[in-house]
């Protein structure tokens, strides 16, 4: 018999991060206030307690810190899981993350490899100030070397972290922040598929819209509201970002016709800029009007007060399944 | 030596002329050197002058475009070879990028480091195989990784059990302008807070490519571990004793678990950072000079004559150094070019859609255009857009 739950998302990653430093003694935990505090999400709560001090720890706020040591312990045979505190707070490990992470498996022809989760709480939403509701997963996208995932649900993102601990990559795992207390069934015997496969999460036949993380709401409800308008909208999670899975949106594309792409990120040289290339190369043919691309506008993210102009909405992604299918 | 270096202590063993003597602060030290018997006295000489004899020769094969680059190490042989033969054979290393003294005590195979420069591969030797980590080019990041290293150690148990065999500690080189990084400040602080079995090995060569020392730091190098909880000692990086038997102490202080330390070898590049730079555009001659008359390898070989090693000794190993260069010389003739695989081999260690598609993009197209896959490209290979 199946064995479900219902978590919050923040609590679905705690359990899967539990699960994987249970399944594997070299599974670390560190990052800014994650041991006794359980992070500033509470995502790590409890884990102190249960693995001590030796398996989870905070570490000095020193993001270049955090990531360079989580290089050397997994050089030694750890697979460490470190919190990057907030989005805006990840740049200071940029180098670390794509000259030293990313190509030490390469530069060692394969003597090293680099099994280590960066977790990123990262997105708007939230009301916060400056630096802590950004989007910077293209970054990290346009490296070679690193995979790049965010889940959009509870089940999701139990598995997927735990899958991201098993990967001997390292893996950018971003997790939609303003999502962390949606609810939803999880099923703790059987995985729904693997990290980097995306799925249809509502079928449809006159637009495609593709997204990840914390927009799959707002794409679900924008095919809601486009339903009770007479139209027919396929959902697509993406799931992973680096790797992404172009097959299931071709295959999708196919049937509709017309793509719209969607994610909190500015759109210049954005993950939906990829997509749009890549289907355009891949379903030609099968393309009734160009890719639309909806995302975040091309300027800093802007003071909270403004933030629900700056991010899509139901509304402006169904403005862009207007005019894809006005063509 | 200035006025500022007189008012600074520094370990020295050994004197410009090769007198052996122990100031009575040192005393400990100097003990280490007691327990070394004349064979590996003898050691010492001949990696130094092995590594010099290599270095040149690899200058030589840059400047005849046997190799894209070459960073060579003159003048800072008795830092490496000292500290290399002081750290334990279970040890880990985490070098820069000009630690090829430090290498051979390790056994790193010296066409290695060559392939790299030549352009051949990015290093790719086995660093658990050698203990010897690849080597890092951008600066200071190595220092982080040394001290997550040396973390892990400590979490395995392998520190201050009592148990020689069993200890472990990590020693990480990085150079007098890779302390301006905030990384090296960083794993400071890592290293203090996790008391890590790891030693920090500055080597302060004056020189960060054209910038002097002065300007990346007013406080002497030694010092600055000391606000992070890191405490730091200088030593003569030209005196090769000096330099292992405080190496020797400060490893085994840390496997002991006594936690990390800096030290500053306190030497000087006799030669160009790479051999892209110029330093006739910055640095005064007389400068040069002053520092040549403190060559680590003619003070050991004055030291060794004291001992009674006569000519012989010298002769043999400045035949070992021609043999070294001429099959130097030869392997790097002899090295093949790589292939087109090895570029997208081990982005990853698990499949990725991307490299398989490019990878066979690319021996597709490559195919088409006629050409041969993995072979070096000669002109008459070259197919003109495909015209036949």
């Amino acid at each position: 018999m199946t064995n479900f739950v219902e978590l919050s998302i923040a609590k679905a990653i705690n359990a899967g991060i539990r699960k994987a430093m249970q399944d594997n003694s070299k599974v670390l935990v560190f990052g800014e206030d994650v041991a006794r505090l359980g992070g500033v999400f509470r995502v790590t709560e409890g884990l102190l307690d249960e693995f001590g001090d030796k398996r989870i720890f905070n570490s000095p706020i020193a993001e270049s810190g955090i990531i360079g040591t989580a290089i050397g312990l997994a050089m030694r045979g750890y697979s460490p899981v470190a919190e990057i505190q907030f989005d805006g707070f990840i740049y200071p490990a940029f180098d670390q993350i794509v000259s030293q992470l990313a190509k030490l498996t390469n530069r060692s022809e394969g003597f090293v490899d680099m099994p280590v989760v960066i977790r990123v709480p990262f997105g708007g939403g939230i009301g916060a100030v400056e630096h802590h509701s950004e989007s910077p997963e293209a970054y990290f996208a346009h490296t070679a070397g690193l995979r790049v995932i965010s889940p959009s649900n509870a089940n999701d993102a139990y598995w997927m972290i735990q899958q991201a601990i098993k990967s001997r990559d390292p893996v950018l795992f971003f997790e939609p922040k303003r999502r962390y207390w949606q609810k939803g069934q999880v099923n703790l015997d059987e995985p729904p598929q693997d990290m980097h496969s995306g799925r249809i999460l509502r079928a449809g036949t006159d637009v495609t819209i593709a997204t990840y993380g914390p927009m799959v709401v707002t794409a679900l409800q924008a095919a809601e509201i486009a339903a009770s308008e007479g139209r027919s909208i396929e959902v697509i999670d993406m799931r992973s970002m680096s790797p992404i899975d172009f097959g299931l949106i071709v295959e999708s594309v196919r049937r509709t016709g017309r793509l719209v792409v969607a994610h909190e990120a500015s759109t210049f040289v954005s993950i939906s800029s990829e997509v749009a290339a890549k289907i355009t190369e891949l379903a030609f043919y099968h393309l009734e009007a160009p890719v639309l691309r909806v995302g975040g506008f091309d300027v800093p993210y802007p003071a909270a007060k403004l933030e629900e102009k700056f991010l899509p909405d139901a509304d402006r992604i169904l403005e862009a399944v207007d005019r894809v299918m006005a063509y | 030596m200035t006025a500022s270096e007189k008012d600074i202590p520094m370990v020295q063993l050994l004197s410009p002329e090769g007198d052996f003597s122990v100031p009575s602060e040192y005393a400990g030290y100097a003990e280490f050197i007691k327990e070394l018997r004349e064979e590996d006295f003898l050691k010492f000489y001949r990696d130094m002058a092995r590594i010099r004899r290599f270095d040149n020769e690899a200058t030589a094969l840059q400047r005849q475009g046997q190799m894209g680059l070459w960073v060579p190490a003159v003048g800072q042989e008795a830092a490496q070879i000292g500290s290399g033969h002081a750290v334990g054979p279970n040890d880990h290393i985490f070098p820069s990028y000009r630690e090829h003294g430090v290498a051979i005590t390790h056994g790193v195979d010296l066409m290695s480091i060559i392939k790299m420069f030549r352009g051949v591969n990015h290093g790719g030797w086995n660093p658990e195989e050698t203990r010897f980590h690849l080597y890092a080019i951008v600066l200071g990041t190595q220092v982080l990784h040394a001290t997550g290293y040396a973390m892990g150690l400590n979490f395995d148990g392998k520190v201050g059990t009592g148990n020689k065999d069993e200890d472990l500690a990590v020693i990480t080189y990085f150079g007098d302008g890779s302390t301006a990084e905030g990384d090296v400040s960083e794993a400071f602080l890592f290293a203090a807070t996790h008391k890590t079995p790891q030693v920090f090995f500055c080597q302060n060569n004056q020189w960060a490519i054209s910038s002097q020392v002065e300007s990346q730091t007013t406080v002497p190098l030694y010092l600055r571990g000391d606000g992070f909880g890191v405490p730091g000692i200088r030593v003569d990086g030209n005196d090769v004793l000096a330099c292992y038997a405080v190496t020797k102490k400060h490893m085994d202080d840390a496997r002991a678990g006594l936690g990390p330390s800096m030290i500053e070898a306190f030497t000087y590049r006799m030669g160009a950072h790479t051999t892209s730079d110029d330093p006739s555009k910055y640095r005064d001659e007389t400068e040069y000079e002053m520092w040549k008359s403190r060559d680590p390898i003619t003070r050991f070989e004055k030291f060794l004559r004291k001992q009674g090693i006569g000519d012989e000794f010298f002769a043999e190993v400045e035949a070992a150094g021609d043999q070294l260069a001429t099959e130097i010389r030869e392997a790097t003739f002899a090295l093949q070019e790589p292939s087109i695989e090895s570029m997208f081999n081990h982005v990853y260690s698990e499949p990725h859609p991307l490299i398989t598609e490019q990878l066979a993009w690319l021996k597709g197209y490559e195919a088409s255009m006629g050409g041969h896959e993995g072979a070096p490209a000669t002109e008459g290979d070259v197919n003109y857009g495909g015209a036949r």
